[in-house]
């Protein structure tokens, strides 16, 4: 009985791990195939990988495609970082009966679908383009503000915040910091985890980040990786090995940031909902 | 006598002190939250009453009217809003307990303490949480192309005798969603049940096994409540999340066959940039997912609560 259980939950577990990892085998295998050998179902790595880089190369911009992602990326982390943790911070440590009622209503926000937001945002930036043009539709900045705040990583913040030791700000203030001083010196140095995986998910959200880039962004020229990829995806001939190529090098800074920092990331995911 | 004076002296002055720094402080704290708190507004409550303003509007493009509750009547007729909401709820139905349980049922096998190789499998069941929804949609619209290698597979094995048409067969295309739904998101939602599990004292189970409870009993009678909090926080992200479902159908099966498959953020989007813009309307039909959204929410809250007290 127990031995048949145990078998059971490796062959379970086996075969998740392999319907979860198998996409990946496949998507990395076909980008050293040519496109004929993807479609016969060939499982083994080819030698095609670089003729397929130079034909991706050739077709499209990957390279600014994936530095304008990467632009956008940094800058909505940085900047959702800093004003997500001063917010953070400050609902926690200047804890007040209004301030209180504040956060609730911030809340509220995370319940708002996007879709709901999509067309005013857009009307929003097509006002902004005709006075201020480089914030304006097609401009990496339209795609990085609306973006940048979250209630969610408010309340992340907000969540982590309970564990600081407070102490440490009353031995700041005996030092003559100022509250901006104790923020920048003492409250940021010590909630380095945290903000590491808010770094984290912040990231890979704004990489990934599809519907609104697709919405504002109009140019080639100014297109992110998710948008070219779904480009390469929708195209009549498409060739398998190119596409599969163009998938693994856009997954790669992910996987890279998930590989490096697992503890972190797994952490920030499940201290979101304590 | 001589210590006492300067004592209360010195108390004075603190509290002074004290009420000075506490309404300087007070001005520091809402300097801190105001600039998200302004954010905030700006980027999501200014728009959401924008889109309920042109919700009663008509007209294509930037030239819009009144029309009062005309774009909310026409809901109730529109083919293709009801074939969006129908395909949602049918994702809703089916999509969101099969990853709870499923990703349930793995966090227990992996929360054996004698498993050997718990890392590996853990890793690699969420592995697929790094992929962007756009690149595993385009994945696994090609493993699921008519001569694709899921076909392929199936007819090896003799599963199956001719080809599935996953992608332009209406019901298997949503089979298809619903597939690859599953396989981004299940390790995702596993990480917070393991997590919630690993606060289960071991004790309690060490309890029920003395009494002789069966592994399907002590499922249903300690870990399912005792998880109710996290289950009720990963079901309602996931319905919020299905109710907004927008990339994956746009690139495994742009919405097709017909509109076999399309969402209702989808539809909006088709409204707004693809078919000649009415804002108006787009507007109206996202309201719709507000309401479902608020809707949904509430009952999960009091079935929830309900099955607590």
């Amino acid at each position: 009985m127990a031995k048949t259980k145990i078998t059971f939950t490796y062959l379970f577990l086996i075969v998740a791990a392999f319907v979860s990892i198998f996409p990946f085998f496949w998507m990395i295998v076909s980008a050293t195939n040519l496109s004929v050998d993807v479609t016969q179902g060939r499982l083994l790595p080819g030698a095609h990988l670089m003729d397929n880089l130079a034909k991706l190369t050739s077709s499209v911009d990957i390279w600014t495609a994936m530095a304008n992602s990467a632009k956008i990326a940094v800058s909505t982390t940085l900047l959702a970082l800093l004003i997500a943790s001063l917010a953070g911070y400050g609902f926690e440590i200047y804890r007040s009966k209004a301030k209180d009622i504040v956060f609730n209503i911030l809340l509220l926000s995370m319940m708002i679908p996007f879709a709901a937001l999509m067309v005013p945002l857009y009307r929003m930036f097509g006002k902004i383009t005709n006075f201020i043009s480089f914030i304006g539709i097609d401009t990496p900045a339209a795609v990085v503000i609306p973006t940048m705040t979250t209630a969610f990583l408010i309340f992340f913040f907000r969540q982590s915040t309970k564990m600081f030791p407070k102490d440490l700000l009353e031995a700041g203030r005996m030092d003559g910091l100022s509250e901006l001083g104790l923020f920048f010196r003492i409250y940021m140095p010590t909630m380095k985890t945290t903000y590491a995986a808010a770094a984290i998910i912040t990231f890979m959200a704004s990489w990934n980040n599809y519907l609104w880039p697709l919405v504002v962004l109009q140019t080639p020229e100014n297109q992110t990786i998710p948008l070219l990829i779904s480009n390469l995806g929708s195209g009549y001939a498409p060739d398998y090995g190119v596409i599969m190529l163009a998938i693994v090098i856009s997954t790669l800074p992910t996987a890279l940031v998930f590989f490096l920092m697992q503890k972190h990331f797994v952490a920030g995911m499940v201290g979101s909902v304590k | 006598m001589k210590t006492a004076e300067p004592a209360l002296n010195q108390s004075q002055k603190a509290t002074r002190s004290r009420m000075g720094n506490r309404m300087k402080e007070s001005i520091t704290g809402w300097v801190f939250v105001g600039i998200a708190a302004l954010l905030i507004c700006i980027f999501f409550f200014y728009p959401m009453i924008q889109a309920l303003i042109l919700s009663f509007q008509t007209g294509k493009g930037m030239n819009l009217k009144f029309n009062g509750l005309d774009n909310y009547t026409r809901l109730f007729i529109d083919t293709t809003f009801i074939m969006a909401v129908k395909n949602t709820f049918i994702y809703l139905l089916f999509q969101v307990p099969l990853m709870v349980v499923l990703a349930l049922f793995i966090s227990v096998l992996l929360n054996d303490r004698n498993l050997k190789f718990k890392g590996f499998f853990r890793t690699a069941i969420f592995l697929p949480c790094i992929t962007s929804l756009v690149a595993y949609s385009v994945v696994f619209k090609y493993l699921f192309a008519p001569d694709g290698l899921v076909n392929g597979m199936l007819l090896g094995l003799h599963v199956i005798g001719t080809p599935i048409q996953w992608i332009t067969d209406p019901f298997w295309a949503k089979i298809t969603i619903i597939i690859a739904i599953t396989w981004r998101w299940t390790g995702y939602n596993m990480i917070f049940y393991l997590s919630g599990l690993q606060n289960i004292d071991s004790s309690i189970y060490e309890a029920a096994r003395i009494d002789g409870a069966s592994a399907v009993r002590q499922f249903f009678s300690i870990t399912v409540p005792l998880l109710k909090p996290i289950i009720l926080f990963t079901s309602i992200t996931s319905t919020i999340g299905t109710l907004q479902l927008f990339d994956e159908v746009v690139n495994i099966t742009k919405g097709g066959p017909g509109n076999a498959t399309t969402t209702i953020s989808q539809y909006i989007y088709n409204l707004s940039f693809k078919y000649s813009p009415d804002f108006g309307y787009a507007a109206t039909v996202s309201y719709s997912i507000v309401i479902m959204v608020i809707i949904l929410s509430f009952i999960q809250f009091k079935v929830a609560g309900e099955r607590n007290g």
